[in-house]
């Protein structure tokens, strides 16, 4: 029974990653003709324009930078048992940052510098950010939830007090920070569109998997999310490692701001935010906190974001569709998920 | 700012922050009842987004308030059914849930708003209060407590009807031990599942009416993601209430009271930019959880779903 050929266990896979996209777009035609829109035409355009054409593509594949660097701390916090729900604030501050930093380090020191000095500080920033909800959390067990997510309320709003006084840019109507030169932001990959920081992004989503798996660090992390007293029992500095976990998870969604702005706005406007954290947080848990899975979700959700938001300027389909069609990706992936795991179960009994 | 004291300043104030508070406090009161039976419901602002919107088209088609808010009860709970089917019989992952729901009202409510009405925002007409005689007429608060919609009268009264439901009723005594031992619940012949189940369909329908109660009595109009992240205001308060409504009661006044002062420091000519008065309470929350760390407390279950016999 648990021995299965491997070509229907790789089938099997395939059928749990597709067949709840499927099961989505069906009920989201059924949506749309109730609209009075063509299902048809309207998936076909999302599709050509989010994955097909190469301008799409390459939009793509860029909107999964900031996501996959999100997605790599979230492996992190979520391995370690700690629910980081405050990455939209830790993003938006570090973003904010970054932006106004950028362009002033550009007439003193190289772009190559620029580009590290603004990695550095943007991953300090968030990691700074998460710093009270993990002493409260490592002193004295208070919840993170609550903790974490008070700090992105209040980072978001403080992100906007930084652009609209003391970072604001005067030459501009609109109230946001000055804007960096193009050949000042992440280079481009050959002749495309798509900047390195998704190539990085990459390198540190396969980085942070192997870490959790493979090395003492990722270990004893894991153990902490596990079980907290047995990591107390087993020598382990309790403290220390839960402190550990939320600077690395909160300095990557750091990151993932500094390369939002590096590589593809360049400025940041009052009142941005673009709230990657509420979609990554289930895509990570559905992915198992498993690295590669979040790859391939990831790419899901930018190819359905970007398609869709070409389809709402040409068919009149506000982009709010996107939204239902994400929530119910999410909804039947956790019910497929949910029921292999069932049918796992009964087949090892 | 001498105005700062003025009855003026002090009343818009304190009827801002009724006015604000009473969403957070009708689905912090929801939220609380899931919390304590181990249900984490952050599929929360979904359902005040799905209230919102119903509650509004309703009252605005049928030109009745008390319509609306039975609109935005049945939408919340229609939302709320399908995360209790998932979590709670199925035992499925409550964070992705939630959020998927969350997402989906967001859109839905959005698609919905744009199909019926397009850009346009309509108005709902001012709603009808019940002034009750003489105390209206106190300074400073008579306007702000006494003058109201039946609505706010009835969420005050709410928070105390659950003190005594939670204090001294068994269903009261169910939910908290679906939240702290689910298995003693079980071992004394009392449905977990159905406990939880009705939990969450109570979270539905305060989330529902809480968010009915923004887009009709509160602005009078619906806008896309109007609820701003008021349901993850209701869930942080329903987890640092621990268990007493009388905290929600509190700390909802208190969110709604900085969410007003903006328009009532406007009143007497202080600008400030609004994103410093709205970072106040969360600040505040910070502060109190520095303060008073060790005494936040979490029913143990929270969050797990149960089955029967798993150790």
């Amino acid at each position: 029974m648990n021995r299965q050929h491997p070509l229907v266990s790789r089938l099997h896979g395939t059928v749990s990653v597709l067949l709840p996209v499927v099961l989505a777009l069906t009920v989201g035609a059924i949506l749309l003709l109730a609209l009075g829109k063509d299902p048809i035409a309207y998936y076909g355009y999302v599709i050509r324009r989010g994955l097909l054409s190469p301008t799409g593509l390459e939009a793509s594949l860029t909107r999964t930078a900031p996501l996959l660097l999100i997605a790599a701390g979230l492996i992190v916090a979520f391995r370690s048992g700690l629910w980081n729900l405050g990455v939209d604030g830790q993003l938006l501050l570090a973003a904010v940052v970054t932006a106004a930093l950028a362009p002033e380090l550009a007439d003193r020191l190289p772009s190559v510098l620029v580009i590290a000095v603004c990695f550095a500080v943007a991953m300090a920033v968030g990691a700074a950010w998460s710093l009270i909800p993990a002493l409260l959390k490592a002193q004295f067990g208070v919840n993170e939830i609550i903790s974490t997510l008070m700090m992105s309320f209040l980072g978001v709003s403080l992100a906007n007090v930084l652009i609209k006084i003391p970072f604001n840019d005067p030459l501009t109507t609109v109230p946001q920070t000055a804007t960096l030169a193009v050949e000042d932001r992440l280079s481009r990959l050959a002749d495309t569109t798509i900047h390195w920081g998704v190539l990085l992004a990459l390198v540190v989503v396969v980085a942070v998997h192997h870490a959790m798996t493979m090395t003492a660090l990722g270990m004893r992390l894991q153990i902490v999310g596990a079980n907290m007293r047995t990591a107390v029992h087993a020598g382990l500095r309790l403290r220390l490692l839960v402190i550990v976990a939320f600077a690395i998870s909160a300095g990557l969604a750091g990151l993932a701001g500094a390369v939002d702005v590096l590589g593809v706005h360049g400025t940041i406007r009052a009142d941005w935010n673009p709230a990657y954290g509420i979609v990554v947080i289930p895509l990570v848990f559905l992915a198992r906190f498993n690295g590669y899975a979040v790859i391939a979700f990831v790419f899901v959700f930018a190819v359905l974001v970007i398609g869709g938001e070409s389809a709402a300027r040409r068919l009149d389909v506000p982009t709010y569709f996107v939204l239902v069609l994400v929530g119910l990706v999410m909804l039947f992936m956790a019910i497929t998920e949910f029921m292999d795991h069932r049918r796992r179960l009964t087949a090892r009994d | 700012m001498d105005g700062l004291l003025s009855e003026a300043f002090i009343a818009s104030l304190f009827f801002g922050a009724v006015t604000a508070g009473v969403p957070l406090l009708l689905a912090g009161l929801g939220e609380q009842v899931s919390e304590k039976a181990g249900v984490l419901n952050i599929g929360l602002e979904g359902m005040m987004l799905a209230g919102a919107f119903a509650g509004f088209a309703t009252a605005y088609a049928t030109e009745s308030f008390l319509a609306g808010f039975c609109a935005g009860i049945l939408a919340g709970m229609a939302v709320s059914l399908i995360m209790a089917v998932l979590c709670v019989v199925l035992g499925m992952n409550q964070i992705v849930v939630g959020i998927a729901i969350t997402l989906g009202a967001e859109g839905i409510t959005a698609l919905l708003h744009h199909v019926l009405y397009s850009r346009s925002y309509p108005r709902l007409s001012r709603v009808e209060t019940w002034t009750i005689p003489g105390l209206a007429d106190i300074p400073y608060v008579g306007q702000a407590f006494f003058d109201r919609n039946v609505l706010i009268y009835l969420a005050f009264a709410l928070t105390f009807f659950m003190i005594w439901v939670f204090r001294r009723t068994q269903a009261g005594l169910n939910l908290q031990a679906a939240g702290d031992a689910p298995a003693a619940l079980d071992a004394a012949g009392v449905s977990v599942t159905v406990t939880r189940f009705a939990s969450v369909l109570v979270t539905g329908c305060l989330g529902g009416l809480g968010g009915a109660y923004m887009a009709t009595v509160g602005g009078g109009l619906f806008l896309p993601f109007m609820t701003g992240g008021a349901g993850f205001i209701a869930i942080v308060l329903a987890m640092l209430a621990r268990g007493n409504p009388l905290w929600i009661l509190f700390g909802a006044f208190l969110f709604g009271a900085s969410l007003a002062l903006t328009t009532a420091l406007q009143v007497v000519g202080v600008n400030i930019p609004t994103d410093v008065i709205q970072m106040l309470p969360f600040a505040m929350v910070i502060v109190v959880l520095l303060l008073f760390a060790r005494h936040s407390y979490l029913p143990p279950a929270l969050g797990l779903p149960y089955q029967r016999g798993a150790r």
